[in-house]
């Protein structure tokens, strides 16, 4: 049996006990700001291995629930657990997350990669090489040495993808990743997505776009108003929505 | 006129044939200011980079101060470091008073406000785009300030180089925690304000010309670091 990199890490940091990290479920989950409730009680539980969508319109609140999910804001009520554990800081860590907007260092982009790897403890000599193989498998190892925001936008989204996943995460989050590139940049990114499901990562993607949530999916929380309005597997969700509000957005009609 | 043009060969010629009580005067300066600036620095982006990570009472009025002291006058510095050092002060017991240390002290603190308070707007300019990242990655706060001041180096020399510009240049403090004595803490700047005053405008102008150099040099290389942080991107 050839070991994938997610079973390796799991020895590496001696790990090979550790629970998995679903189901994951979101209790009575709630985050306002002011009289504003963003996120309106959301129940959840999320299974199913694969990709997981988080589809909506603008506003829907689809961010801030990842965020929420990868403790990066705090609910201001209801809980998060991660295979029965609340969400914190170790939970976190065995997770990664790619922004809509890539964020990268003032670095070259192999220097990118070996940073996230140093902050989770990687030596020097495992930061190099790995930072070299993710570049390679991201087709970015022309551009090792290259200043990494001077990339085009496309380089810059697999590099971030790239570095997220040479973190070996368990779960990884993505924010409309694919929402400002062409489509030869957002079917790169597709498979690369689809590939980590293979070696046994768990995906959660925002985005707005239908085709994309068709083209990946394996179940689809529908959210509007800060509401879940349904959770559903991709291929029920698509074809017999339950709510207006989704059978509307699939059709490509204007949800308000 | 005439005085004028020969006070201004003298001064040429004093910088051409590298006359010794020149290049004293010159080298004193450049190690007050470089130490102090140096001293600053560390001071500097160590404040700087906690203050705009850390979250703690009283975090607002400090960098309130911090901006308020970037326009300390420079005689007060002085005044202040004099208090500090003169016999009846409370580090008197150290003879410092009259030392090119009490200048580089009173320089240090001209010039860390500058650098601090540059170092924290650079700082909370990053932070802002990088927040979520770096937390994402599992980044500690102490990890985030190294990685924001690695990440801000470009902005942070030309944070030290304004330091460096405004420390060569101050007349104020220098002289008056140094006395400017000769051979002990004549600086550049203290040496014109004397010499002037005393009717040698050739050694004055000579060390004028070289002030004006240095501006011009600090200029040049900052012009020189932004092009090069825009050309990678790093700005």
């Amino acid at each position: 049996m050839v070991e994938h990199p997610t079973s390796q890490h799991a020895i590496h940091s001696g790990r090979l006990c550790t629970e998995s990290l679903l189901p994951l479920e979101l209790r009575n989950l709630s985050l306002e700001t002011g009289s504003r409730r963003l996120v309106d009680r959301v129940d959840l539980k999320v299974q199913e291995r694969g990709i997981t969508v988080i589809l909506g319109p603008n506003g829907a609140g689809k961010s801030l629930l990842l965020r929420l999910m990868h403790g990066l804001i705090e609910p201001t009520e209801g809980v998060i657990l991660w295979g029965n554990a609340p969400m914190d800081d170790k939970i976190r860590r065995r997770q990664a997350m790619v922004f809509q907007k890539p964020v990268l260092l003032r670095r070259t982009a192999a220097a990118n990669i070996a940073y996230a790897l140093g902050l989770r403890g990687r030596s020097r000599s495992e930061r190099t090489t790995r930072a070299l193989q993710a570049l390679e498998l991201a087709g970015l190892q022309h551009h090792a040495f290259t200043p990494a925001r001077v990339l085009s936008g496309g380089e810059q989204q697999r590099l971030c993808l790239a570095r997220a996943l040479s973190l070996d995460p368990e779960v990884l989050f993505l924010d409309e990743p694919t929402a400002s590139l062409d489509p030869a940049s957002t079917l790169a990114i597709e498979r690369v997505l689809i590939d980590a499901t293979h070696r046994g990562i768990k995906v959660i993607v925002v985005t707005h776009d239908v085709g994309q949530a068709r083209r990946l999916a394996q179940d689809i929380i529908f959210l509007h108003h800060g509401r879940l309005i349904e959770h559903q597997p991709a291929l029920r969700f698509f074809e017999r929505p339950l709510s207006d509000a989704a059978r509307g957005f699939i059709s490509g009609g204007l949800v308000l | 006129m005439l005085d004028l043009s020969q006070a201004f060969h003298a001064a040429l010629w004093q910088i051409a044939t590298l006359d010794p009580q020149l290049l004293e005067i010159i080298g004193l300066s450049l190690k007050v200011t470089l130490t102090a600036v140096a001293l600053a620095s560390l001071i500097g982006f160590a404040v700087g980079g906690i203050l705009a990570v850390y979250r703690f009472p009283g975090r607002g009025a400090v960098a309130a101060i911090l901006n308020a002291l970037m326009g300390l006058p420079p005689v007060v510095a002085g005044l202040i470091v004099y208090l500090l050092l003169s016999n009846a002060g409370p580090l008197g017991v150290l003879q410092l008073l009259y030392t090119p240390v009490a200048m580089i002290i009173a320089q240090v603190i001209l010039v860390t406000p500058i650098i601090a308070a540059l170092t924290r707007q650079t700082c909370e300019d990053l932070l802002e785009e990088y927040r979520d990242q770096l937390r994402s990655l599992g980044a500690s706060s102490a990890e985030i300030v190294t990685t924001l001041l690695w990440d801000g180096r470009y902005r942070l020399i030309t944070a030290v180089l304004a330091g460096f510009g405004r420390a060569i240049a101050e007349v104020g403090a220098v002289m008056i925690v140094g006395g400017n004595i000769d051979h002990v803490t004549r600086t550049m700047t203290t040496t014109i304000a004397l010499e002037t005053s005393k009717g040698n405008i050739a050694l004055a102008l000579a060390l004028g010309m070289i002030l004006l150099a240095i501006a011009l040099s600090v200029n040049v290389a900052l012009m020189g670091v932004r092009r090069l942080a825009s050309r990678f991107a790093y700005g």
